[in-house]
């Protein structure tokens, strides 16, 4: 009877041992606005990526502080002329279903993703690989594009010109492989539960459009041994506010973002569960240097960059640990050399003496003042900064600033059509984790230079930049073009973005890091 | 009440129709398109979405397709959440919509009738003052201002329910949104009741009831109530274009995943197909509400029926 109750109280211990390792962990992840597709190479938005992130997995992965490291690819190699990269593949790589992950399964994603029959928002993201450009206009058909399966495990990849960064690219979502077996079966709906078949650690269960998507881990993963989270539930939060009372209410483990009005409080009441981290953005207006008062205007330009109080602006507006931006490319950006502006580090008297000259030179005065308009979209942050912006302008300078505000749809067409626009608020995000993601935007020909800036040695520099395989040399072109830059002051940049986020102390794991990347696979709940 | 039926029926179709018009041409009016994007697409890209979508056709061509598909039940593809289409989406939402919407509006009926009868037969007592002040507030204080009120007391500080979200859509994810959703109809039915049942109870035949000794449980239920409901009946016409419209502000808040906040998001996504979808689905929503309230009017009241 003695040795039983030691042996009864043994067993039921390892019981509840058993029964407790058995309950699935859940992790409930705060994810902003809707997912718009799950589709990895039409996906575009921060939400998207986030989920595709622990659905797929590229030729290269990023640890938890997200520096690269081997993904569905083991090992790779360059060739000495720095234009082909041959991947290769690991043996136990294997889709949600069983079926092994082949060089084929990239060659298939990364033509669907150049083809413009996908219809991707990120093509152009492929442009350093020969003919991607080509192929992206519609001139050559996907198959041209310079991506080959030698076998099953090795993938090789042409690039059109020596490119730093690819590796970088490999991450982003449009490089990933694709299971053609149930894009074949299932066309566009391929995405949806049921049918979606993937690569990364995780594989998808539910999607219900404005609430939730709940993954499960992928049990085919070839590191699914090092996953601890059972499963992942990704929920919409799109206000802020809402998500702010779910978190305290327990609801959420992590947050997407933090209202700007609480931030005092959450400082003040929930210090050890606010995370703030650099990221890898910029806040900035942009100039229409097409048209007057700005075109060929480089004084006013600088006399306006030079009234804005950035410390003001992000101690007293944002007060969420914003910093000062006085270059373009934010800091942390791999292997950039940052070129400050001229008046940084000058005090404020110093920097409205200068301004104050330049307005006058520019031919303004108390009499005749300038007359700005400042465009924004709607939204009470960038109503915050335009007010202060234009108060700045008003006390230092006297200009006189109108804020117009327009529905973002509305706000892109007119930003793009520069007919009626003069500044305009912008913010900008980097794709990858280098200077070009932002010094390309500035380039007379692309998209995204709504301010119309067109400096043909600024554009000669990034050309060359991008194609120039020496790390040294290619450091001090960007350097120079970013000079230029704030030399010619197409945009003011105002503040460097942070991520912000309430995240509970039961999740580990993770760090943060300048991407704003975090993969689930490396986080564990206590 | 077979002619009544038939002459409310000719009338919905080209109120939908007009609806439909409406809300095609004026969506396609508002600046910007479905495919702007911050980062813009390369030109070739773009022809072959539109032609994808059939945008590069002329308006009147479009709207005909469009007519047409709808008429046969296909609403077409979103163009937001591209792995889905219109009519997938919507029968996502309505379940949960329905249940909201139902839920807010049965719990308005009884608490805002209930309330109303009280406060009629203590007219000019304490407790009519009560619930008139307290309907007054219900419909003064907008929604967006309720809905996070009751979150902060019943989610965060006393922790009872969840702050939003629609875990398994039971008791617990719908009472805060149903709560919220009905209080503005619990107010405005209170004070709809009320004034029916005071002035009812003043006619000639209640007061006859009464004389023939009546109890009074007899007089409300058996003969004050049947007229007294018949504002509130034509109320509900009206009342579920308000749960309705008041849905799309709640599902915002709560997180709920209904076709109310397909709405706002997709006219600001400019997804064509979809804020046509719901405007499709709405408008014949509340048509048929309101030709259900005119027939059950008719039932009620026979003077309708002659007519």
């Amino acid at each position: 009877m003695k040795s039983i109750l030691p042996r009864l109280l043994a067993s039921v211990l390892v019981f509840c041992t058993l029964t407790a390792s058995a309950a699935p962990q859940i992790l409930r992840k705060g994810n902003g606005p809707e997912v718009e597709t799950l589709d990895p190479h039409k996906a575009e938005g921060v939400s998207a990526a986030n989920v595709l992130r622990d659905l797929y997995e590229g030729l290269i992965t990023e640890r938890p502080d997200a520096t690269l490291t081997a993904g569905a690819a083991e090992s790779w190699t360059l060739s000495d002329d720095r234009l082909t990269y041959t991947f290769t593949l690991r043996r136990d790589a294997k889709w949600s279903n069983g079926d092994p992950v082949t060089a084929e399964d990239f060659v298939a994603g990364l033509r669907r993703s150049a083809d413009p029959a996908t219809g991707s928002n990120y093509s152009q993201i492929l442009a350093p690989i020969a003919n991607a450009e080509a192929v992206i206009e519609g001139k050559l058909p996907p198959d041209q594009l310079a991506v080959t399966a030698v076998d099953p495990h090795t993938l090789t990849i042409r690039l059109k010109g020596p490119t730093a960064y690819f590796l970088g690219l490999l991450v982003h979502s449009s490089t990933y492989p694709i299971h053609r077996a149930s894009l074949a079966k299932f066309g566009t709906a391929f995405a949806q539960p049921g049918n979606l078949v993937t690569n990364g650690a995780y594989r998808l269960v539910q999607r219900v459009v404005q609430s939730h998507i709940l993954l499960e881990r992928n049990p085919y993963y070839w590191d699914n041994a090092h996953t601890s989270i059972d499963q992942v539930q990704y929920l919409n939060t799109e206000d802020l506010n809402s998500e702010f009372k779910r978190f305290r209410a327990g609801e959420l483990d992590w947050t997407y973002e933090v209202p700007a009005s609480q931030g005092a409080w959450i400082r003040a009441n929930l210090p050890e569960m606010y995370k703030v981290h650099t990221y890898l953005g910029v806040y900035y207006y942009g100039f229409n240097v097409t048209r007057p008062p700005f075109k060929d205007n480089p004084k006013l330009r600088r006399a306006l960059t030079l009234a804005i109080d950035r410390k003001i602006i992000c101690e007293k507006v944002q007060g969420l640990g914003e910093q000062p931006a006085d270059s373009w490319v934010p800091p942390g950006t791999i292997g950039h050399r940052t070129a400050k502006a001229q008046w940084s580090g000058w005090n404020r008297e110093q920097s409205l003496a200068e301004a104050r000259r330049l307005y006058k030179e520019a031919g303004y005065s108390e009499e005749n003042p300038a007359r700005v308009e400042i465009l924004y979209n709607t939204h009470e942050n960038h109503k915050k900064v335009a007010t202060a912006i234009a108060a700045m302008w008003k006390q230092w300078l006297g200009v006189d600033a109108v804020l117009v505000n327009e529905e973002w749809k509305v706000y892109l067409q007119t930003r793009r059509l520069k007919a009626r626009t003069e500044v305009f608020r912008a913010g900008w995000i980097g794709d990858y984790n280098d200077a070009n993601s932002f010094l390309e935007i500035l380039h007379s020909k692309h998209g995204l230079n709504d301010q119309g800036y067109s400096n043909p040695r600024y554009d000669e520099l990034i050309e060359k930049a991008a194609v120039e395989g020496d790390p040294a040399v290619r450091e001090q072109l960007q350097h120079d073009a970013e000079a230029l830059l704030m030399e010619d002051l197409p945009v003011i940049p105002i503040y460097f973005y942070v991520t912000k986020r309430l995240v509970s102390p039961r999740v580990t794991g993770w760090e943060g890091n300048i991407m704003d990347h975090h993969h689930t696979r490396y986080m564990r709940l206590q | 009440m077979l002619r009544l039926a038939l002459l409310r029926f000719a009338s919905a179709v080209p109120t939908l129709l007009l609806l439909l018009v409406l809300a095609f041409f004026m969506m396609r009016a508002a600046p910007g398109g479905p495919f702007d994007t911050e980062r813009s697409l390369p030109p070739e890209i773009l022809a072959k979405l539109e032609q994808a979508y059939h945008l590069d056709e002329p308006l009147w061509k479009q709207f005909a397709r469009y007519i047409g598909g709808a008429v046969q039940g296909d609403l077409g593809p979103s163009f937001q959440y591209s792995d889905f289409t219109v009519n997938q989406l919507i029968l996502q939402g309505l379940p949960v919509s329905l249940r909201v919407g139902l839920g807010a509006m049965v719990l308005a009926l009884f608490v805002g009738c209930a309330a109303g009868i009280v406060a009629a037969l203590r007219h000019n007592r304490f407790s009519d003052y009560a619930v008139m002040t307290l309907a007054m507030t219900g419909m003064s204080i907008p929604v967006f201002v309720i809905a996070p009120l009751l979150i902060l007391l019943f989610a965060v500080t006393l922790g009872w329910l969840p702050a939003g979200g629609w875990q398994d859509g039971g008791l617990r994810d719908m009472a805060l949104p149903v709560v919220a959703l009905a209080l503005p109809q619990i107010a405005i039915l209170a004070r709809l009741m009320r004034g029916s049942m005071i002035e009812v109870l003043n006619s000639n035949y209640i007061r006859t009831a009464r004389a023939k000794g009546l109890a009074t449980r007899t007089v409300i239920l058996r003969h004050a109530l049947r007229p007294a409901l018949m504002p509130v009946l034509s109320y509900l016409g009206p009342a579920s274009a308000g749960i309705i419209t008041g849905s799309v502000v709640i599902e915002q808040i709560f997180g709920i995943p209904g076709i109310g906040r397909y709405f706002v998001q997709a006219a600001l996504n400019r997804d064509y197909t979809l804020v046509m979808g719901v405007v499709v689905f709405y408008g014949t929503l509340i048509i048929l509400f309101n030709f259900l309230v005119d027939m059950l009017y008719g039932v009620l009241d026979p003077r309708v029926r002659a007519e």
